[in-house]
């Protein structure tokens, strides 16, 4: 059994083996591994005893499930409205800047993604951005440095 | 200053007596279920995600169902551009919706219920889960059955719509049912169910603690009560506060506009944008007998001043649409991409102006026929944008 069948094995027998665990396995392994592989899809559907393809088509429904392969941080920009008004353009250039990436590209060294995203609830303090599951506010260009800075450092 | 009627007023509710919780529980489970529900019906509370249903007959019609099993379900799955009230409420009173889902339960038949958080809040599960395992000892040292799960959402604006949310939590893609059957008689694995907004709930619980006729003194006729407000853009105070239903949008924005204020989305990106002309005869409150416009609302208030392009605006929003269609339907499928590229043949010059009519043509078809509200409400930020700000549109 290799790493992802362990998790699969260990994440079915905590949630339990019914239709409606599905989307917390998927969300497990989205969480360890980062993004979905078709093999980890096959595996969980030989766990459930699914179709593939039913497995695919709920996990393909959402944004967060991601299915290529992306860094050990994942950086999502809000890009909605109010977060457009006051200058998410000005923080996804820093960011570009600082790691040499476009949207929707993983520097090369595997540790950082940089993604926009759909409203993240923080209109009023806005711009927002994710780094994986924690929450940053106001963001300036100069804020944002000094985040990434810190994430840059990081060694876990 | 204008002579409204209509008064803005701040009122502090939501975000206090949550330490009463074991209090107004161990009360309410004493009580009858018809006594509860009679309240709630008398005190006129409506849904507060944006659809305004009566609380009350929501909790009545699944309690009368024939059923071995029923649901309730708190909707934390706020994702309506310019919403973040919920995000409050559930890191600052989450016992008061945890106590209020009990209740609800108490009242239905249910034993189970459930919280469905947007993936987007991922950070609020920890805390969330020590103040449910908080409330389910209590539960326990009183002799009350009732347990609460969340479910964690992935990133999908449409599991907003309570029966994509129910396809959500049961592991398939978040695409909405035809409605009717309705949730309150098949709802989460077909069972009765009954799907409130957060903030509805925290309401039940300032009913359970002071009756209904102190909710009901406050809003107005068909608006009762009072509702939170997520208010951003070009404010200088921007935030979440609680108002008494029924205010002008004048009187709203005399409080919170930044003296320029050209326009204000009410209700999000599937809401309307009123433009200045129309603020004084505006009224911010559920669909009934009063003088002007009344608009409901999910409490999205956003300001726009005149620094702001409408045209990008509405771009903003149909990119929005565009990318949370679930694309199970085809008017609201292809019609947002439609949309956002007409706009934008209609901005290059390459389509003349009068374009923007067939357009609004075909999200006014996309509002008869759309399988649900998304794609119905696509018509309402389109035609309010495009109809009062023309000129932005085209040059």
């Amino acid at each position: 059994m290799n790493s992802t069948q362990s998790l699969i094995s260990e994440l079915v027998s905590q949630h339990g083996k019914k239709r409606t665990s599905l989307l917390p396995i998927l969300q497990g392994v989205v969480e360890q591994e980062k993004f979905l592989t078709e093999f980890s899809m096959i595996e969980i559907a030989k766990a459930l005893d699914l179709p593939a393809s039913d497995v695919y088509g709920t996990a393909s429904f959402y944004s967060f499930l991601e299915h290529k392969k992306m860094g050990q941080f994942i950086i999502r920009v809000c890009k909605t409205i109010t977060c457009d008004m006051k200058g998410k353009n000005q923080i996804l250039l820093a960011i570009q800047d600082m790691l040499k990436i476009n949207i929707g590209e993983t520097t090369p060294d595997g540790k950082f993604s940089l993604l926009q995203t759909n409203c993240l609830g923080w209109c009023h303090k806005a711009p927002a951005m994710l780094i994986n599951d924690e929450v940053f506010t106001e963001v300036t260009p100069e804020k944002v440095r000094e985040i990434i800075g810190t994430y840059m450092k990081r060694n876990d | 200053m204008t002579t409204s009627h209509y008064q803005l007023k701040r009122v502090d509710l939501i975000f206090k007596n949550e330490n009463d919780w074991k209090q107004i529980l161990s009360r309410s489970l004493k009580r009858d279920q018809t006594d509860i529900v009679n309240s709630l019906i008398s005190s006129e509370l409506k849904g507060r995600g944006g659809a305004g249903f009566p609380t009350g007959l929501k909790w009545k019609l699944t309690a009368e169902q024939e059923a071995d099993t029923r649901y309730i379900i708190c909707n934390a799955d706020e994702g309506e551009p310019g919403t973040f009230k919920d995000r409050e409420i559930l890191s600052q009173v989450p016992l008061k919706v945890l106590t209020a889902m009990a209740v609800c339960g108490y009242v239905i038949g249910a034993t189970e219920g459930f919280i469905y958080l947007r993936g987007e809040y991922k950070f609020l599960e920890k805390p969330l889960n020590n103040a449910i395992k908080e409330f389910e000892n209590y539960c326990n040292d009183i002799g009350f059955h009732f347990s609460i799960k969340i479910f964690m959402g992935s990133g999908a604006y449409i599991c907003g719509e309570e029966t994509a949310l129910m396809e959500s939590m049961e592991g398939h893609r978040g695409e909405p049912r035809n409605k009717p059957p309705y949730p309150t008689n098949n709802g989460y694995l077909g069972k009765p169910t009954v799907v409130n907004n957060v903030e509805t709930l925290v309401h039940t619980y300032t009913i359970f603690k002071y009756g209904a006729k102190k909710f009901k003194d406050l809003g107005v006729q068909y608006s009762r009560g009072t509702k939170l407000f997520s208010i951003s853009g070009d404010t200088p105070i921007p935030g979440i506060y609680e108002l008494e239903l029924g205010m002008s949008l004048q009187d709203f924005v005399d409080e919170f506009g930044d003296g320029d204020t050209k326009a204000v989305q009410v209700g999000g990106a599937s809401g309307f944008l009123v433009p200045r002309k129309r603020f004084a005869e505006t009224i911010i409150g559920y669909k009934g007998k009063l003088t002007g416009i009344s608009l409901p609302t999910g409490g999205s208030m956003m300001l726009f001043n005149s620094s702001r392009s409408m045209f990008n605006v509405l771009n903003n929003y149909l990119d929005f649409f565009q990318e949370e269609s679930c694309g199970q339907c085809t008017p609201c499928r292809v019609g947002c991409q439609q949309l956002l590229k007409g706009i934008h043949a209609v901005k290059r010059g390459e389509k003349h102006a009068s374009y923007l009519k067939k357009l609004i043509k075909l999200s006014e078809t996309m509002e008869y026929t759309a399988k649900c509200g998304l794609g119905q409400s696509v018509a309402n930020s389109f035609s309010s944008i495009v109809e009062n700000f023309w000129e932005e549109m085209v040059f």
